[in-house]
């Protein structure tokens, strides 16, 4: 077992009780970095960002300095959008970023857009997050009236507008079309890429850079400290430190800044520092290595360094840092139900194959927990998955607009093949107790 | 949005299914698939809207050299090298799969569904589906059909959430009233609470329905599609003459669907129009001639009603005769009726307009323009009319298309805000009586320095200033923006605008369905077939007419004070109610009691018919075949799909009776007939064939697209110049159009028309007379202003209490009805509640309205609207007078 030694980066303030507050934030070197961004030249400052390799935290891991050089040149406005709508269940670390730091996000903000030249910036805040909101826009308010946000900021001719905006309870307005839209006062229902990218036609139809909350809380520690600091630490492609969020059968539960890339899921669920082992000491059936839209992994995969290239190639992803761990008394079945009903209620409804086939996904599932299974239904569920993701590749590819439809596909497909024995079990054990399937009659509707 | 405007000549080639095909640049792929036969399934695409790539049913293989991937069809544009794959294992599956996915949820309730038979998901299913479902599970319940407005039903159960409804309320029609709702499976389309999708063009959201979700309360459970018989047709609820199908079973018109045509309706229709096929069958149609006995009116025998009218014909001098109605015909009807009274009766009284539109010399003799170059990208449009979305309703769909899409920019100058304010670059509201000094102050050289009827002066100048930037000539559509204000204030502006601006062009903005039509066969003073005056054609008639009138006649307020003086002795309505329609009620009721005789030609008994001594009963709209003319002066066809009531006749039949009865044969025994005379002898028309009608669903513009005139080059070479020339005037004249069709290929050379008429001169023959052109109309005077006045805006809504309207059962009820409205500031001077109670004083007559305060009426004035049950607002109104001025006061 071997856990790493290195400096806490963005979770640096976690410890204080006033960790909030501008005056610990100034106290502890805040917009330190801002001053320093400020003296030197935009190009430099987005340098800085390239030279850290550091990877977007939002789920897909996008190198942020690529993303940002997507912008066409000479167009403007653009907009810098900050994607708060942390939803992925098993995920948690935003929420703890804006709770608990919100200035360091701010003070994020600012450089980015000083990076890219944005007047203005959206902060999009989930709808639930109750006191990560009350945190930001206290914060907010506090930066304003410092003059680190605003008109000519800290006496210069920078200035930014930071709009914050609550999110209305919808999992898809993590998406960031989804969250443009939502943004615009629409329906939180993605865009079609292509024909617009949000990069060259976003918000407004203006260029439009979409953040995570996390990403974007790293860059005052690039900036003081410089890229090639940060790019030292990590491993292979994945550098700096990362948050990941572990849940489920562990014995301590909790969000944990480790270095990116070096770290083993087996350091992350096991060590004392971290998840502390399995709950009852029991033995580990599977565990969910990034939110769960993630295909599962299993034992052998524990060794694995959290590093976005490895984790990709061994078939799953890191996704948005979320583990959810299942130990031996996990029913499989149970489990790919519970997955699915998350993802059926979150589909938007705006394109067929998710809309129809994550529910019907959930309804044969739920039949077949409800003892009505057949044989036949494993050969209809993962036909099922092929008409939303065909051929049940990884990466998934998607017969949907946005890629929340094969969100629901990829973890059960994995767990179907994985587990097949106990899906077997249910449809013998309800074939033995039983003669066929219900007819369905419809209920009796009333005419107004 | 695109930002060049470079014509695209160049082809694109894509690869589809191993095929070479060239598309247009930017076209989508679904569209050029489909152009090289090979059609790709899809529900939730429609090519007059964008797309959306919704129902993912046209997912096709693409590689675009990054191997090959599903892509939507409906959101790929073609790009050179791109090879598609529409029949590959993978796309079939997909395809397959999304059909699966679409049908889960669908109730298999087909045979009692509207759609049933005309489907695409049916169609679909039948075709490519599998013969079961895999769901064994219990499908979604909602709850069966809910009314989203009076007119259309919404079945959540049906829906596949295409968008297609949704899209078009919003970005076609502007009245985004439905809506999703929830999401994921529960999503669902519904309107706000409270408020219904009360849109004038909810029907085609029932039209675009790819399923049976939307339904129409005038169809629902009438017809199966396989029993109805279809043929395509010219709607006539308004003079926009938007091409719809027909379909009709057991002898019933069922419904109306719009056709997609490019110069007019693009496949979209008004709910009148739409709905109007409930007026076909009305109740109380005539099916039998009636004649005034002691006993009121009571059924007569054809012969003796005919008899009668040649009777009271025949005893009065022609210039005691009079004509007045001519919208509701087709042209043959209006051409019949007009060679009846001015060719056989002699007389010269005769108007197809009830003193609410324009005279035919502006109609007919302003530089015209037509819809599409209207709406041509980044022109300049100027509203001086009636409000297209009441009155024209489709316009209005172009004319928004045109603003949202094409950068035309729109400006509005109308004494009340209209229904296309809201899309207007600027918008002026002048008190009435004053448009004419607006528009001279807009066309001046040098800003105006005072406020100019009523319109600050800074206004005028930004709106002065976008005129004169405009780019080319300023398109206006002209029509009376208020029908208490006289007629003279609409010529005078126009006169203005093209005096100042001699490129000027105009869309006569006249609302009733064949009013163009009626005014080019001659149903108006002063007017012959053909869009000539009577001075100017008066030989040419007299060559092929038994007489022509000896001087021009009166217009419809002349007849009615006529008649009210006692000076007419038949009075022939032709499809026309006066004390409806002509908005002094008090000069059509005298009229109506002055005429000796009063002949209805009618499909209905109306209030003006109802006073007749003989009604004729006709046959109306789809009961007859025939051509009717937009306001572009476009002729389209218009079919007969049932029989006529009873004996109900086509008016040219009743026209043709009625002349050989006064000793006169017209020469027609089909509508045909008339066709072939109008194309010989009007000489807007001459070319104009019934083969060339119907071999042109979009309709023949006249003249534009008449066939020139051609001559044998071989023949003229040799021969004698002059009699070559004639010989092949006549032969076309004869042969029409299949004669140029079949020679198209060669280059035919249009005779000089100045030769022409050196050559009929040559041989004794009268000279083609030139078309009317609208002359310079005098300057109006304003009227000084009563600061203790308000002027009356009298305007015209949809839903009205016309025949068209009122004969259906779920449009009867939509006529809003009708208060004073006057400005908030006004409003709150008077000092009464919303909706109280106030008398209103004309020099006519004192009325009790309800009154509302409206931001869109200017301060000073107050608008009501005409032709609603609960308040005759005609009786306000003395046609004589420039403007109205009313006086106000509360009731305590």
């Amino acid at each position: 077992m071997s856990t790493t030694e290195v400096p806490r980066i963005i979770t640096s303030r976690f410890d204080h009780e006033d960790s909030h507050t501008l005056a610990r934030y100034e106290a502890t070197g805040g917009y330190q970095a801002l001053r320093k961004a400020i003296g030197m030249a935009p190009a430099a400052v987005f340098d800085e960002v390239k030279a850290a390799s550091l990877l977007g935290r939002g789920g897909a891991g996008f190198p942020a300095g690529v993303k940002w050089g997507l912008a066409p040149a000479e167009v403007w406005p653009r907009y810098l959008v900050v994607n708060g709508d942390e939803s992925e269940p098993g995920t948690y670390k935003d929420r703890l970023l804006m709770e608990r730091d919100p200035h360091q996000l701010i003070e994020g903000v600012l450089l980015a857009c000083y990076a890219i030249g944005c007047g203005q910036a959206f902060l999009y805040v989930r709808g639930e997050m109750a006191l990560a909101q009350e945190h930001i826009a206290a914060a907010l308010n506090d930066a304003y009236a410092a003059g680190y946000v605003g008109r000519n900021i800290l006496g210069t001719d920078f200035s930014v507008d930071v709009v914050l905006t609550w999110g209305a309870g919808a999992y898809i307005v993590g998406e960031e079309t989804a969250l443009i839209e939502s943004l615009e006062g629409n329906r939180g229902m993605p865009r079609l890429k292509p024909p617009f990218f949000p990069a060259a036609k976003g918000l407004y139809m203006q260029p439009t850079i979409v953040n995570n909350v996390e990403t974007l809380s790293n860059l005052p520690w690039i900036i003081s400290n410089g890229g090639e600091a940060f790019a030292a630490l990590g491993a292979e492609t994945s550098r700096g430190t990362r948050m990941f969020a572990v849940s489920g059968h562990v014995k301590t539960p909790g969000v944990f800044e480790v270095e990116y890339g070096v770290t083993t899921f087996r350091d992350l669920i096991f060590s004392p520092q971290y998840g502390g082992g399995i709950r009852n000491d029991n033995a580990i059936k599977a565990f969910i290595p990034g939110g769960a839209s993630a295909p599962w992994f299993f034992e052998e995969h524990l060794d694995l360094p959290l590093e976005k290239v490895t984790v990709d190639r061994a078939g799953s992803m890191l996704g948005s840092g979320a583990i959810v761990v299942m130990d031996e008394t996990t029913d499989a079945v149970k489990a790919c139900l519970r997955v699915v009903r998350f993802f059926a209620r979150e589909s938007c409804g705006k394109c067929t194959p998710c809309r129809e086939g994550t529910t019907w996904l959930e309804k044969i599932l739920q039949r077949i927990l409800d003892g009505y299974g057949r044989p036949s239904d494993l050969a209809l569920l993962m036909d099922v998955c092929d008409n939303i993701s065909p051929g049940i590749a990884w990466p998934p590819k998607q017969t949907t607009i946005c890629p929340l439809g094969p969100s629901a596909v990829s973890p059960i497909a994995s767990a179907m093949e994985r587990f097949r024995s106990e899906f077997d079990a249910r449809i013998t054990q309800a074939e033995q107790t039983r003669i066929s399937v219900p007819v369905a009659f419809p209920k009796a509707v009333t005419h107004a | 949005m695109p930002e060049s405007e470079a014509p695209a000549v160049d082809g694109v080639v894509v690869e589809i299914n191993g095929h070479e095909v060239v598309a247009r640049k930017g076209e989508l792929l679904i569209d050029a698939a489909e152009r090289a036969g090979t059609y790709i399934p899809r529900f939730c695409y429609h090519e007059r809207m964008k797309p959306v790539g919704m129902c993912r049913m046209c997912l096709v293989e693409v590689d675009t050299g990054r191997g090959p991937a599903l892509q939507p069809s409906c959101m790929i544009e073609c790009t050179p090298g791109m090879k598609v794959e529409t029949e590959s294992e993978i796309t079939k599956k997909a395809q397959d799969g999304v059909l699966e996915f679409l049908l889960l949820n669908h109730p298999l309730d087909c045979p009692v569904c509207d759609k049933g038979g005309e489907c695409p998901l049916q169609d679909q299913t039948m075709a490519f589906g599998p013969g079961e479902s895999r769901m064994v599970e219990e499908k979604r319940h909602k709850e069966k059909p809910i009314p989203i407005s009076d007119l259309v039903l919404l079945d959540r159960e049906r829906c596949i959430l295409c968008d297609r409804c949704t899209r078009f309320a919003k970005d076609v029609a502007g009245d985004p009233l439905i809506h999703f709702i929830h999401r994921g499976n529960n999503t669902e389309i519904n309107t706000f609470p409270d408020e219904p999708f009360a849109s004038y063009f909810s029907g085609n959201t029932v039209q675009i329905c790819p399923v049976g979700a939307l339904t129409a309360s005038t169809y629902r459970f009438k017809a199966r599609p396989w029993d109805l018989d279809t043929t395509e047709s010219t709607c006539q609820g308004c003079s926009v003459g938007c091409r719809i199908s027909i379909d009709s079973s057991r002898d019933q018109v069922q419904r109306y669907s719009g056709v997609d045509i490019d110069p007019v309706n693009w496949g979209w229709l008004c709910d009148k129009g739409r709905f109007s096929s409930e007026a076909v069958a009305a109740e109380g149609r005539l099916s039998e001639p009636l004649l005034r006995t002691a006993a009121g009116l009571t059924p007569a025998r054809w012969s003796d009603a005919l008899a009668a009218a040649a009777k009271a014909l025949s005893a009065a001098s022609s210039s005691a005769i009079a004509f007045i109605g001519g919208a509701r015909l087709t042209n043959e009807d209006a051409y019949a009726w007009a060679k009846l009274a001015k060719g056989v009766l002699g007389t010269d009284n005769v108007d197809a307009q009830l003193a609410d539109g324009l005279p035919a010399e502006a109609a007919l003799g302003l530089p015209r323009t037509t819809i599409d170059e209207l709406c041509a990208p980044g022109g300049t449009v100027l509203l001086l009319g009636p409000d297209p979305k009441e009155e024209l309703p489709v316009l209005f769909l172009r004319l928004r298309h045109a603003v949202e899409n094409d950068r035309v920019t729109l400006l509005e100058i109308s004494p009340r805000s209209t229904g296309i304010t809201s899309l207007a670059k600027a918008s002026l509201q002048p008190r009435p009586g004053e448009t004419g000094d607006l528009l001279r102050a807009l066309t001046a050289s040098v800003d105006a320095d005072r406020d100019i009827a009523g319109v600050p002066a800074d206004r005028v100048n930004a709106v002065r200033a976008l005129l004169a930037a405009a780019n080319g000539p300023i398109k206006v559509v002209l029509g009376r923006a208020s029908l208490s204000e006289s007629v003279a204030v609409t010529l005078d502006a126009a006169t203005v605008l093209l005096e100042a601006r001699p490129d000027t062009v105009f869309l006569p903005a006249l609302r009733r369905a064949n009013i163009h039509g009626a005014l080019d066969m001659g149903l108006a003073p002063g007017m012959l077939p053909g869009r000539v005056t009577l001075e100017s054609a008066r030989d040419w008639f007299a060559e092929c007419w038994p007489t022509v009138p000896a001087q021009r006649g009166l217009d419809t307020v002349g007849i009615l004070e006529a008649a009210a003086a006692g000076r007419i002795d038949v009075l022939v309505l032709l499809g026309a109610d006066p004390l409806a329609d002509v908005p002094d009620a008090d000069l059509a009721s005298r009229g109506l009691a002055g005429a000796r005789t009063v002949i209805s030609v009618d499909t209905l008994l109306n209030s003006s018919s109802a006073q007749a001594d003989i009604v004729l009963a006709a046959a109306g709209f789809a009961e007859k075949a025939g051509t009717t003319t937009n306001l572009e002066g476009r002729v389209s066809s218009l079919s007969q799909r049932v029989t006529p009531p009873g004996t109900a006749r086509p008016d040219w039949v009743l026209a043709t009776e009625l002349a050989s009865r006064l000793g006169t044969d017209l020469g027609f025994t089909s509508h045909v007939d008339v066709l072939a005379e109008i194309g010989s002898i009007a000489p807007a028309h001459l070319g104009l064939t019934a083969e060339l009608v119907a071999s042109s669903p979009s309709g023949v513009l006249v003249p534009g697209e008449l066939p020139a005139p051609i001559v044998d080059e071989e023949e003229a070479a040799i021969g004698d110049e002059v009699s070559a020339a004639a010989d092949a005037v006549d032969v076309e004249v004869a042969d029409g159009a299949s004669e140029v069709e079949t020679d198209g290929g060669e280059q035919a050379e249009p005779i000089d028309p100045e030769l022409l008429a050196e050559l009929d001169q040559a041989e004794g023959a009268a000279a083609q007379p030139a078309l009317v052109a609208f002359s310079a109309a005098p300057a109006v005077v304003s009227p000084p202003v009563d600061s203790y006045s308000f002027r009356l805006v009298a305007t015209r809504k949809l839903y009205d209490q016309g025949t068209i309207v009122q004969s259906g059962n779920h449009l009867a009820g939509l006529a809003p009805g009708t208060s004073v409205r006057v400005s908030p500031y006004d409003f709150d001077r008077l000092g009464v509640e919303a909706g109280g109670t106030v008398s209103v004083r004309s020099p006519r007559t004192m009325m009790m309205m309800p009154i509302h305060a409206d931001a869109g009426v200017a301060r000073g004035t107050a608008a009501v609207v005409v032709n609603q049950s609960d308040h005759q607002v005609s009786n306000l109104v003395n046609i004589t007078d420039l403007v109205t001025e009313l006086r106000i006061e509360t009731t305590k």
